[in-house]
């Protein structure tokens, strides 16, 4: 019998078994969290606010928080994270300081996310003396996801094909001309892949918010003030764990777990879907 | 007949590579020249001087004269963007952009500031219908180009360069990558062409070179060895090597 033979079906059973593996841990996490937290979810639950001491609280502030910091934060990290990535893929010439630019978003990117949190502690929250606020999280956030989107803007726009570029520059085209109009729209899938990355990541954040954002939430509901603490779903399931008083707080955090993986879910189908659309029009695909 | 591009002592270097070495050459007004040559002997690369496409490329050095009609390529006066939709280009692999095959068309009026949705439609047409393409795609203007056969997108690419009312087409192999069809229509298509530009075509097909120009120029190790009416280049050439390429003894 050929050993080469034995060897390739070998690999294939273990590849297979290694997909099922992580496919199978998920289908019980899934099942474990959601069989948890569904029976939970109300749409009192979802909409009303929480409370300390008594049972019955729901997390709607909490879930009116988790968006709204997301969203500043992409206001932030998105134009610079994306302007970062376009000028390394398309601008810049390779010299020192691309590398040390480079160089700089990969060390910023292993930053532990807890050092980024007490960072925003000691700056924004104390020196700066804003306190515990939405807008303190939502920099301290960007700040996370900064480096993740230069890195995944700049694969991207490096992923589509030097002929598209030719191409354009060839009709007479300017530099931002041929980014703008024949290397961005190809790449725009990559692109969204990239944001429901950093939307998740977002989402799911605990460290970096419980020291920037904080763990109370405004007495008003929804509060649209950037400059009251904002607790958000991940902290708030953090905090119910670890220091609730509340005696439903095995409820309350089974919910609020099944409710961050359905926020999440949407979130990604929300503008995943339409990324996928528009680029299978892009290739002629119907 | 006027001289559209006139090359003088020409060297080119890629870090100290040279790849041109003293290239003189005439191109004339509404010929078609082609530049014939084993691979690596820098035909592309003279090709790409016309238009400055080299700029792209990291550590690339001209010197010489490259004038288009009486002005120097290189000048610093010269605006390259304005230059490339004077000079246009047809790549080896056709390199529709991933749209629909009327914004293919429209890429270069628009981006030179025409938003006139009438006068584009009709740039469209007129540009498709110049390509010899018009009849294949007009019921499917707003379908990808991606979907059209590699011939199509030829033409396509074609189109999109007329759109843009160039003075010069550069052609680098422009049939290379596709099959005997649709490379005779690439070639019958050349021949409308020159009685509004003048052109200039890279090929590695002597058939082709003989079939379609009307000024050939052999390239050897970065320099011509030989250039002249394509007749008597292919029946009488002067220089032994020109005679060994074209009867197939080597390259």
């Amino acid at each position: 019998m050929d050993s080469r033979r034995v060897i390739d079906g070998l690999s294939t059973v273990l590849l297979w078994a290694a997909g099922f593996f992580i496919m199978g841990l998920l289908v019980f996490f899934l099942a474990y969290i959601l069989g948890q937290g569904l029976p939970v979810l109300s749409l009192e639950f979802i909409l009303s606010p929480s409370k300390e001491f008594e049972a019955g609280g729901g997390v709607g502030p909490q879930l009116f928080n988790t968006f709204y910091i997301l969203f500043l934060s992409l206001l932030f990290s998105v134009p610079v994270g994306v302007g970062a990535g376009v000028y390394l893929a398309e601008y810049a010439r390779p010299s020192r300081l691309t590398n040390l630019i480079r160089l700089s978003t990969e060390c910023l990117a292993t930053v532990p996310s807890i050092v980024i949190g007490l960072f925003g502690l000691i700056i924004l929250v104390n020196i700066m003396g804003l306190g515990f606020t939405i807008l303190g999280g939502a920099a301290a956030l960007a700040l996370l996801n900064l480096p993740v989107l230069v890195r995944v803007t700049e694969e991207s726009l490096r992923a589509v094909p030097q002929t598209y570029r030719e191409a354009s520059l060839a009709l007479g085209a300017t530099r931002w001309q041929t980014v703008r109009r024949a290397v961005l729209p190809p790449a725009l899938l990559g692109l969204v892949t990239g944001l429901t990355l950093v939307s998740g990541r977002a989402i799911g954040e605990a460290a970096v918010l419980i020291y920037t954002a904080g763990v109370s939430v405004s007495r008003h509901f929804p509060d649209l003030n950037p400059f009251v603490a904002g607790e958000t779903l991940s902290v708030h399931l953090w905090y119910v764990r670890a220091e609730g008083l509340r005696p439903d707080a095995d409820e309350i955090a089974a919910g609020t777990a099944a409710l961050l993986i359905l926020v999440v879910l949407a979130f990604n189908l929300l503008i995943g879907v339409p990324a996928r659309i528009y680029q299978r029009r892009l290739l002629g695909k119907h | 007949m006027a001289n559209k591009i006139t090359v003088r002592n020409l060297n080119l270097f890629y870090g100290d590579t040279q790849a041109l070495r003293e290239v003189d050459l005439d191109i004339e007004q509404q010929q078609i020249s082609a530049l014939i040559g084993p691979s690596g002997c820098g035909k592309s690369t003279f090709l790409r001087v016309l238009n400055r496409m080299n700029d792209l490329i990291e550590g690339v050095r001209v010197d010489g004269q490259v004038l288009l009609d009486d002005e120097d390529v290189h000048g610093p006066e010269v605006d390259v963007v304005h230059l490339r939709k004077r000079v246009g280009m047809v790549f080896q692999r056709p390199n529709p952009f991933p749209m629909s095959v009327y914004d293919n068309v429209a890429y270069g009026p628009r981006i030179h500031g025409l938003k006139n949705k009438r006068r584009l439609d009709e740039i469209v047409e007129n540009s498709l219908r110049d390509a010899a393409l018009w009849e294949e795609v007009h019921d499917r203007l707003f379908r990808s180009a991606l979907g059209l056969s590699g011939g199509q997108q030829q033409r396509l690419c074609i189109a999109r360069l007329l759109a843009v009312e160039p003075e010069v087409l550069l052609m680098d192999e422009p049939s290379s990558a596709l099959d005997p069809i649709s490379t005779l229509k690439i070639e019958e298509l050349l021949q409308e062409l020159k009685k509004n530009y003048t052109i200039v075509i890279v090929t590695h097909n002597m058939q082709q070179a003989a079939r379609v120009s009307d000024v050939t120029a052999f390239f050897l190790n970065g320099e011509i060895v030989e250039s002249g009416k394509t007749d008597t280049l292919f029946t009488r050439p002067k220089d032994k090597r020109t005679e060994d390429y074209i009867t197939g003894r080597f390259g």
